[in-house]
């Protein structure tokens, strides 16, 4: 298979607004490193999950992905082309082959807009159809997610939905276009838990029928099991394992990723986790920790550990773990 | 076991402008002293309403339209102000899903410990307050001097902590945790569950566990309550619960939660949505998204059986 996506080591700092008493000693400007270096490539028809804690960086990865932002530094390779060398209008014709699901179905859906207009819009002005067509094309995609019966949901507003039905507009919002290649940020993480179900199996079952490659981000490394081939566990803005999901869930090799997995609820009471929970919580990405960025935390950490920042190495094939052990 | 507290039939109701929300609908629920009932169910179906009421504390409009919570033998909805005052925090405490609501972000953590100590029990003094706050901290594994900041100086874990902390200075017996997990992350989350496993021991509590993730209620939970639509479904001890669920919505949603011990390829579905409560269907407020539903279902409501241990409310259990 052919890499559809490759970033290679992007960065995004964000600059912190400096207070008063700052500027008056003229501190140096702070940053929010909220992606410090990340690399990975996406086949074509692959899922790859990017996982972590709040905070370290997935959605602000997912945005520099699509060009929603500026990098400070790094690319990002759409079949083999930079897509930061693209003209402002040339990335409008892009746009219609990389969409992305939000995280808040409420916050990306217009209140005023009935859904079935949100639907059609983005090919309105993409592809400049004329109304009709774009009613027909969006009754036809709402079929497809499930919003049924369409006609009859078509004038509805956001607000007169259930939270089901609003994600799976905004699926078919994204959708309508036909994309390529979709982020797909936390799209299950506000429906119902008897909703989820319904919407990750939609999700994987438009994949095969558009023939998609998704950039799943999460925090929930259970729901990854039903949908990711490949998984990446980030943390503090930085890439610390990386590969094939049933291998590092079984497997795992960074000390983060075990800690990870096995802080998940198990749902089954005879169930008891093997492995402890560190003490200690993710630290601020403004000034992260030296060495590896996980060695406060780390039950393994070695004297190196406080000094050296480790590179991702493969520790088997396709499998990359950023750690000294 | 001695019963800590019962309701009986309780209803709630929300009246707004376009009808009435019929939040908790004839609800009846036992807790035993000393056991962690998690309450569990979907967004919507009612479970804040209910622990709120416990305390009598919805928010306008919501009212208590019907039956009784009786806390050691008293019923809490027929008693005075004074007396609920007295109640809350003292006897029975109340944890929330976010926990800078709840903190004054304007008085320091120290300051808040010892208001709520000496507001309750006078003939204390200051210092003694501040002593048994340092004690309350390291019981809750953050350093005292921390005492001295303000709720936004700390992480949210933390803030979570300093809320269960402050709720249970007094020693109450009873306490109430709404989704206390829920605006956590997974590893904090799991630190804060086995706090409250630790504590629960320490200072004999009862707690009614509240939460939509089915995860949490597995690993500490002794009893089990499922609600939807604001109805009771289903009562049981969490190993049944788990490995033999009567009624047809917890089966149906115990098989569509991801299990990340488990080698399912697919996750089962449950069709439609959860019920408008305003509107709620008649009979069964399940039988729209059921799948064994009978013409008895669609305008009766289901009588409570009781198998193996198990309350459930069903008709295929009749
Ligand atoms: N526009 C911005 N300006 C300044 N800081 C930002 C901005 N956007 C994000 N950040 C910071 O960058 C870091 C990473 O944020 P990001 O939203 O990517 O995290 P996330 O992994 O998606 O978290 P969550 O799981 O909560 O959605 C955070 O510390 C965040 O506060
Ligand atoms: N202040 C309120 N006004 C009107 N309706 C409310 C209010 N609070 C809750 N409700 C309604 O009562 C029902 C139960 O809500 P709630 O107890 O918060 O559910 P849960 O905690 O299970 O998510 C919902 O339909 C909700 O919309
Ligand atoms: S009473 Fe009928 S509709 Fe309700 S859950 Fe039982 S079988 Fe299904
Ligand atoms: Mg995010
Ligand atoms: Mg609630």
């Amino acid at each position: 298979m052919e890499e559809l996506l490759t970033i290679n080591n992007l960065k995004k700092h964000f600059p912190l607004q400096k207070v008063f008493v700052d500027k008056l000693l003229s501190k140096e400007k702070r940053f929010v490193r909220a992606v410090d270096g990340v690399s990975f490539s996406i086949k074509k028809g692959e899922v790859l999950g990017l996982a972590g804690e709040s905070g370290c960086g997935k959605t602000t990865t997912g945005r520099l992905v699509l060009r929603l932002l500026e990098p400070t530094s790094g690319d990002v390779f759409y079949k083999g082309k930079s897509i930061f060398s693209y003209s402002k209008k040339e990335m409008e014709g892009m746009r219609e082959k990389l969409q992305i699901i939000f995280q808040d179905p409420y916050a990306s859906l217009s209140p005023r807009m009935t859904i079935g207009k949100a639907i059609g819009h983005p090919l309105a002005i993409h592809n400049h159809k004329r109304k009709a067509e774009v009613e027909q094309i969006s009754l036809e995609i709402m079929e497809k997610v499930g919003l049924t019966p369409a006609s009859f949901l078509f004038r509805k507003y956001p607000h007169q939905l259930s939270g089901g039905h609003r994600q799976r507009g905004v699926i078919a919002r994204a959708l309508v276009i036909n994309p390529e290649f979709v982020v797909a940020d936390e799209p299950i993480a506000m429906a119902d838990v008897s909703v989820r179900a319904m919407i990750l199996e939609l999700m994987v079952q438009l994949k095969a029928e558009f023939d998609l490659t998704y950039l799943f981000i999460t925090h929930d490394l259970a729901t990854c099991k039903y949908i990711c081939d490949r998984i990446a566990i980030m943390y503090l803005g930085k890439i610390v394992e990386i590969g094939p999901l049933e291998e590092v869930f079984n497997n795992p090799v960074h000390p983060y990723t075990a800690t990870l997995l096995a802080a998940v609820p198990v749902p089954d009471p005879k169930y008891r986790r093997t492995h402890p929970i560190p003490k200690g919580e993710i630290p601020s990405p403004i000034n992260p920790p030296p060495g590896c960025r996980f060695h406060p935390r780390c039950a393994s950490v070695k004297s190196m550990c406080t000094i050296h920042e480790p590179d991702l190495m493969e520790v088997r094939p396709g499998h990359w773990v950023a750690c000294f052990l | 076991m001695a019963t800590i507290l019962e309701i009986e039939d309780l209803s709630v109701h929300f009246p707004i402008n376009i009808g009435t929300v019929c939040a908790v609908e004839g609800v009846d629920l036992q807790l035993e002293q000393g056991e962690v009932m998690g309450l569990v169910g979907e967004s919507g179906c009612g479970k804040s309403t209910l622990g709120f009421s416990i305390l009598r504390l919805l928010r306008p409009p919501g009212k208590i339209v019907g039956g009784q919570i009786l806390y050691h033998g008293q019923d809490i909805v027929r008693m005075n102000e004074k007396e609920i005052i007295s109640l809350r925090g003292n006897r029975i405490a109340m944890i929330f899903q976010d926990p800078l609501t709840s903190l004054n972000p304007l008085f320091r953590i120290d300051e808040q410990f010892i208001e709520t100590i000496l507001t309750h029990e006078q003939g204390l003094d200051k210092e003694e307050a501040f002593n048994r706050a340092e004690k309350m901290l390291e019981n809750l594994g953050i350093s005292p001097e921390r005492l001295l900041e303000y709720p936004h100086q700390m992480s949210g874990g933390m803030r979570q902590r300093i809320m269960i902390g402050l709720g249970l200075i007094l020693n109450p017996d009873l306490l109430i945790a709404d989704e206390p997990t829920t605006s956590l992350d997974v590893i904090v989350e799991a630190q804060f569950l086995d706090l409250l496993n630790d504590l629960r021991r320490q200072y004999d509590l009862t707690i009614l566990l509240i939460t939509h993730n089915l995860g949490n209620v597995a690993q500490l939970a002794d009893r089990i309550t499922v609600m939807y639509g604001g109805t009771i479904a289903e009562i049981g001890p969490a190993e049944a619960i788990f490995q033999e669920p009567l009624h047809p919505y917890t089966q149906g949603l115990l098989s569509s939660i991801p299990n990340i011990k488990l080698d399912q390829p697919k996750l089962m579905t449950m069709p439609g949505s959860p019920p408008d409560l305003v509107n709620p269907p008649p009979g069964c407020v399940f039988h729209p998204r059921c799948s064994h539903t009978m013409d008895i279902c669609r305008h009766e409501k289901p009588d409570v059986s009781k198998r193996d241990g198990h309350l459930v409310r069903c008709w295929l259990y009749r």
